[in-house]
């Protein structure tokens, strides 16, 4: 789960992380309050839960009462990247001197958390990482040790400071190791990590992601993963969580409906293979029943892109008869709003594939031609 | 015996009480597969399908188990892994999903310690056709032979292993590997392991987008060599960046972890790549029947 920017700056300032100061605001008036404190220039700065926010003309500089008004009514209600900015953050400008990069990640194929440092900060990171990789100094932190004070200092070090400006910049890594663990983070970042020219560290930007797996252990964001406006999901995504459906909005007309989320991505692949392209990626799970398919039938056909529907079934822990009796069962509901097919194939297949022929529904066996078939369709109807 | 699991295979059910567990291990002895005893923190003293059930893992020692199937629910699992590594078990299959990323990290950690090996989480488990299934996947689609099969996905994997099967070249032994972003044995780990299992004559892949596992194991093809054929499928050729497929692992972050990427390092290190899943049994083939000819 993404946190705001303003919920990961509360976070990290509780753990002596210095933040700017400043406050969160959803309407010009309490802009204006803020500014009574922390004087301007500010930055007005839009939460939205995407990357590449500044590029996108989410970050606003303001010298002037006026000006921050302006800037908080340009960015209120705006679109970012598909996201809906709903709050802005009006905090004290930060002059910096250098600006640094770090932060603590997973690091998938060493099975470990990794720091990442460097001199090079700002939103040319990514860039900096594909460039001049030297530039980027990596830690992997061994989980039986975990990250110390003396690998915080050699990481300084290593940024090429010593001192006083070392140990200070030492403790903030630390205590954003000390997040990442205790949030369970995917990401603790903080980009920038401003130098001041008084030789002070500000964390000007913030980023959090928590495992999604771990929310049970942070009882604060209950709730939050499917509520409106507080995730990066489009309405239909957001629609599918509700619903305990893993579910991705794509681009093309041809709707999917699969089981386990290797078959499906491979059914993607297939549409595209045969020319077509996929509406949306929807993973029923394992052991599926028959209520689990009327609400991806019915989440895939409020889709108005979509042309047709491709349903890709192997059984094994989930039984073709309960996914044809589900179809069915949506079919008389709802009706087939759009044209189906249906490969399906695996436990209980016959059974599964008589329920369907009977009432008109033609079944294929293979997950190839059942794709090819689909395109067809679409291209005939798109 | 089979790789990683086989005839000789003595294993325990962790969780074996709950829904999973109970369905699972039916399935498991129907196949076969000696389960030894169960275990469920409160419920010892029960009986789960003829299997005598235990509090702990301690008090199932004395029927010489050598291996563990986990189903207790995810935010439990960490500490069962760790029970069964405390009792000396060296193998263990972890088919619980959603466990937190930080608990598969420590516990990876510890299994790495005492020389064990950690398949999943996540996973749908290992099976050597005709000997042993210590895992949830339909039988029905594996048959004894000679194709080892590594997964990072479920019924996927079933798929291209009922291909290899209507083939006739069957399967040595299938590992499934688990879709989380961190998993214990990896695709390194488990082609090392059928370069010298004799009854592997040739490997199957499957990956998926996100991570490194599948460029890891072109490097190590590239570097060392390997002796049996290898042909690899990838899945999610269109998925979008920063968008998660159902796997928590299925993720491109950044531009890294592409399908592209993943197939363009394959063929660099000259493993061939199935174009859709129904290739990867004709291209097994056409490798054996090459290696016999030379």
């Amino acid at each position: 789960m993404k946190l705001f920017e303003y919920e990961a700056k509360t976070i990290f300032a509780r753990y002596g992380i210095p933040t700017p100061k400043g406050a969160l605001a959803t309407s010009p008036a309490e802009a204006l309050d803020t500014i009574l404190e922390t004087g301007v220039p500010v930055a007005v700065k839009a939460q939205a839960l995407v990357s590449g926010r500044g590029k996108a003309g989410g970050i606003l500089f303001s010298t002037s009462p006026r000006e921050v008004e302006l800037a908080v009514k340009k960015l209120l209600n705006t679109e970012i990247k598909g996201f809906t900015v709903r709050s802005v953050l009006v905090e004290e400008k930060v002059s910096a001197e250098r600006e640094l990069y770090f932060g603590v990640t997973v690091d998938r194929s060493n099975r470990c958390y990794v720091a990442i440092a460097s001199s090079e900060g700002g939103i040319e990171i990514e860039e900096v990482a594909v460039s001049t990789p030297k530039k980027i100094i990596k830690t992997p932190i061994d989980p039986l040790k975990g990250f110390r004070f003396n690998h915080a200092k050699e990481v300084a070090k290593r940024l090429g400071y010593s001192g006083s400006r070392m140990q200070n910049l030492a403790a903030i890594f630390l205590k954003l190791y000390n997040v990442a663990m205790d949030f369970d983070a995917e990401l603790a970042e903080i980009n920038p990590l401003v130098e001041t020219s008084k030789g002070k560290f500000v964390a000007a930007d913030a980023r959090l992601i928590i495992d999604d797996n771990a929310l049970y252990k942070h009882p604060e964001f209950k709730g939050r993963l499917t509520e409106d406006g507080e995730t990066e999901l489009s309405p239909l995504e957001l629609e599918a969580r509700k619903r305990g459906l893993a579910y991705v909005k794509l681009e093309g007309n041809v709707g999917v409906i699969g089981n386990g989320a290797g078959l499906v991505m491979a059914t993607l692949d297939a549409i595209q293979l045969y020319g077509g392209s996929p509406a949306n990626f929807l993973d029923i799970g394992g052991g599926a029943s028959a209520k689990v398919m009327v609400a991806a039938l019915n989440l895939v056909f409020s889709d108005s892109r979509v042309d047709v529907v491709f349903i890709n079934i192997l059984g094994g822990i989930t039984r073709c008869d309960e996914v044809a009796r589900g179809i069915l069962e949506a079919k008389g509901r709802i009706g087939f709003l759009k044209p189906v097919v249906v490969r399906l194939v695996g436990t209980n297949e016959e059974e599964g594939r008589r329920i369907l022929t009977e009432t008109g529904v033609h079944v294929l066996d293979s997950m190839e031609e059942a794709a090819h078939r689909a395109v067809e369709i679409a291209g005939k109807r798109g | 015996m089979g790789l990683l699991v086989g005839k000789d295979t003595r294993a325990i059910v962790q969780g074996i009480t709950g829904t999973q567990g109970s369905f699972h291990t039916k399935l498991m002895l129907d196949y076969g597969t000696k389960i030894v005893a169960g275990v469920t923190p409160g419920k010892g003293g029960a009986m789960v399908h003829g299997v005598p059930v235990h509090n702990t893992v301690e008090a199932v020692k004395k029927y010489g188990a050598n291996a563990s199937i986990i189903f207790v629910p995810a935010r439990f699992a960490a500490e069962a892994v760790l029970e069964a590594l405390e009792t000396e078990l060296k193998k263990i299959v972890v088919i619980t999903e959603h466990v937190p990323v930080k608990d598969t990290i420590e516990v990876i950690a510890k299994a790495k310690q005492r020389d064990a090996v950690v398949i999943g989480p996540n996973t749908p488990g290992v099976i050597t056709p005709g000997e042993c299934k210590l895992g949830v996947m339909p039988a029905h689609v594996f048959k004894p032979g000679v194709v080892g099969i590594m997964s990072r996905s479920g019924t996927l994997t079933y798929e291209i292993a009922a291909g290899i099967s209507e083939m006739g070249l069957g399967q040595s032994t299938c590992i499934g590997l688990g879709g989380d972003p961190v998993v214990g044995l990896g695709f390194v780990g488990a082609l090392k392991m059928f370069e010298v299992d004799e009854h592997t004559e040739a490997v199957a892949l499957i990956g998926e987008i996100g991570g490194k596992m599948e460029e890891l194991v072109a490097n190590f093809v590239s570097k060392e060599g390997y002796s049996k054929p290898i042909v690899a499928f990838v899945a999610g050729r269109t998925a979008p960046p920063g968008k998660r497929m159902g796997h928590a692992g299925a993720i491109i972050m950044g531009g890294a972890g592409t399908a592209q990427s993943k197939i363009d390092a394959f063929r660099k290190a000259g493993i061939e790549v199935a174009e859709k899943p129904s290739d990867v049994a004709r291209l097994l083939a056409e490798g054996l029947a090459k290696e016999k000819h030379i």
